[in-house]
């Protein structure tokens, strides 16, 4: 027999361990390891601190979408040996293989900014990348009288990197609900040179901050947090000042993939970027927000580098060359509050697209404007998740290398 | 679009980035460093190449990788490219600006 391991048991590993149990050949064996037993629904961490989502809304068991022909092993992983082709797990156990997929995306790690993980961690300083932080934040603004909340970026890359965006606007909507707009002042503050930075998004989507009175403070890269001050600050002496803090802190790689002696400054897998395949060694593939490509991290982009990684896959095995054909290619929903939502289809050299989505000229979803379809779409997107998504089956209408039809282009020059 | 810096012909991305960095020379690099209020001295030019030697292998560039280059720490990247050091920087070495999402 031969071993294919995949470590991670999240949105791609779930999905490659489905995709995998249909085609691979019979002489090979799968074996999937997480330290987890329930699978999080992690876009719906989004939709906590408004009370639209509770927790027992966007958590399942992890078993209950593996194939059968999987095997799993709920321990977590302490390394990997990439010479003896080896996984360590914690406890002592070592699993072969022939071929590793990695797929343990990416956390939050809010020790890497001094005054963030202190005693004000939770209190007053809050993360919806959790669960955990979820749900505190939702308990926290139940009970917040108002002031000056700040909605905050650390570094990039972060996964769904739209989603402290659609937090904001998600905020905006709700305290306007509660009939406490004139007790809630809010600002976005990122490293970035604005909230939407390529430009075809700037033009059409930087309206809707001012529309809805939000401030962006751009270029601020934190260097601490002052948290009895309540204040960032950042390299230049810049200061924001909050009385609330919602923060993504800054997003790793799993700590098992640095004690293993491969990863980049974040733990980052390098990966080449077309193929998925790892530039750590030819048997080691990596897929997901584990790796260090320049695609989104998002689950969309997990479903569109499952096809293309099967196929290289297959070829590794018979020894053919691969396909270099991942394209980058991203579709997101953007919550914008109110009931409506954006949806935004870009790739590697393609920025960000209008027009009509996924049927040309019909829709029934618009790109890069605002509607109540595409909120319905968001809300939906739980239930292709969970049905098509992570069980491997083909979303329809929706091809992983992007389609040029029904969209109006603008190419990245780069 | 084309057009000239430092006398040599060039072609430039709406957002004024190099679109071939085939096309940057030290005098170049100057003229779009002066463009974006930076003065070139000594300890630009390791800081430049790095960035174009992380960029030539795809790495994707952040302040925090550069600020463990061992070439420069972050307040020293602020000090040589003082309001978006990476932003600037990149158009400065002739580079893509950093992806980033929308
Ligand atoms: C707030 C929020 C909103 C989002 N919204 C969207 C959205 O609207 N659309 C979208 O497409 N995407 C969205 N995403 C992103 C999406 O959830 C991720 O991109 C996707 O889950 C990545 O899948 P993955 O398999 O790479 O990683 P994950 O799904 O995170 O899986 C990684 C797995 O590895 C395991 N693991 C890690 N380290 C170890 C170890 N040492 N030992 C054992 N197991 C380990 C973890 O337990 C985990 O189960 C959102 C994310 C967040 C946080």
């Amino acid at each position: 027999m031969k071993h294919l391991v995949i470590l991670g048991a999240g949105t791609a590993g779930t999905m490659m361990s489905n995709h995998l149990a249909k085609s691979l050949p019979k002489e090979w064996d799968i074996t999937i390891i997480d330290q987890r037993k329930i699978h999080h629904y992690q876009p719906g961490y989004l939709f906590i601190p408004f009370g639209t989502y509770t927790e027992s809304d966007i958590v399942k068991p992890v078993k209950k979408f593996l194939p059968s022909r999987a095997k799993y092993i709920q321990k977590p992983i302490l390394n990997v040996d990439k010479d003896k082709d080896l996984v360590h797990l914690e406890g002592g156990q070592a699993i072969p293989y022939d071929l590793l997929i990695i797929a343990t995306g990416t956390d939050i790690a809010p020790e890497e900014t001094p005054g963030m993980a202190g005693p004000h961690w939770h209190k007053s300083i809050f993360d919806f990348y959790t669960l955990n932080g979820a749900v505190k934040l939702h308990r926290a603004l139940e009970e917040w009288n108002g002031g000056h909340l700040v909605v905050h970026i650390t570094e990039m890359p972060i996964k769904c990197p739209v989603a402290p965006l659609e937090f904001t606007f998600l905020a905006e909507s709700y305290f306007h609900e509660k009939g406490m707009s004139e007790k809630v002042k809010i600002t976005f503050v990122t490293p970035m040179d604005g909230a939407f930075t390529k430009p075809v998004a700037s033009d059409q989507l930087g309206h809707l901050l001012k529309d809805k009175g939000i401030d962006v403070v751009p270029n601020f890269n934190v260097m601490e947090i002052d948290g009895d001050a309540k204040k960032l600050i950042d390299y230049e002496g810049k200061e924001v000042s909050y009385d609330l803090l919602v923060t993504v802190p800054t997003n790793k790689g799993a700590e098992y993939i640095e004690r293993s002696g491969f990863g980049d400054e974040l733990n980052f897998v390098p990966t080449h970027k077309g193929t998925l395949q790892s530039k750590v060694k030819d048997n080691i593939f990596c897929i997901g927000d584990a790796t260090n490509i320049p695609a989104s991290k998002a689950g969309s982009v997990a479903h569109f580098e499952g096809e293309i990684l099967m196929e290289n896959i297959k070829r590794f095995i018979e020894g053919r060359e691969l396909k270099d054909e991942f394209d980058g290619h991203a579709n997101c929903f953007v919550e914008t509050g109110h009931g409506k939502a954006l949806l935004i289809d870009f790739n590697y050299t393609h920025q960000p697209v209008s027009g009509t989505f996924p049927f040309p000229g019909i829709g029934p979803l618009t790109l890069l404007r605002e509607s109540r379809m595409n909120h319905m779409g968001k809300l939906a997107f739980k239930w292709v998740y969970w049905n098509m998504l992570i069980t491997g089956r083909h979303i329809p209408f929706v091809p992983s290398k992007m389609s040029e039809a029904g969209k109006n282009f603008e190419e990245i020059q780069s | 679009m084309e057009t000239t810096i430092a006398g040599k012909q060039v072609k430039l991305n709406e957002q004024g980035y190099l679109t071939d960095l085939n096309e940057w020379n030290r005098d170049v690099a100057a003229a779009l460093a002066a463009e974006e209020g930076v003065e070139l001295g000594e300890e630009h030019w390791p800081v430049l190449e790095y960035l174009q030697s992380q960029h030539k292998q795809e790495v994707p560039l952040t302040i925090r990788n550069v600020g463990k280059s061992g070439i420069v720490d972050i307040k020293g990247f602020y000090a040589l490219f003082p309001g978006g050091p990476l932003k600037k920087a990149s158009r400065i070495a002739g580079i893509p600006k950093p992806a980033s999402c929308i």
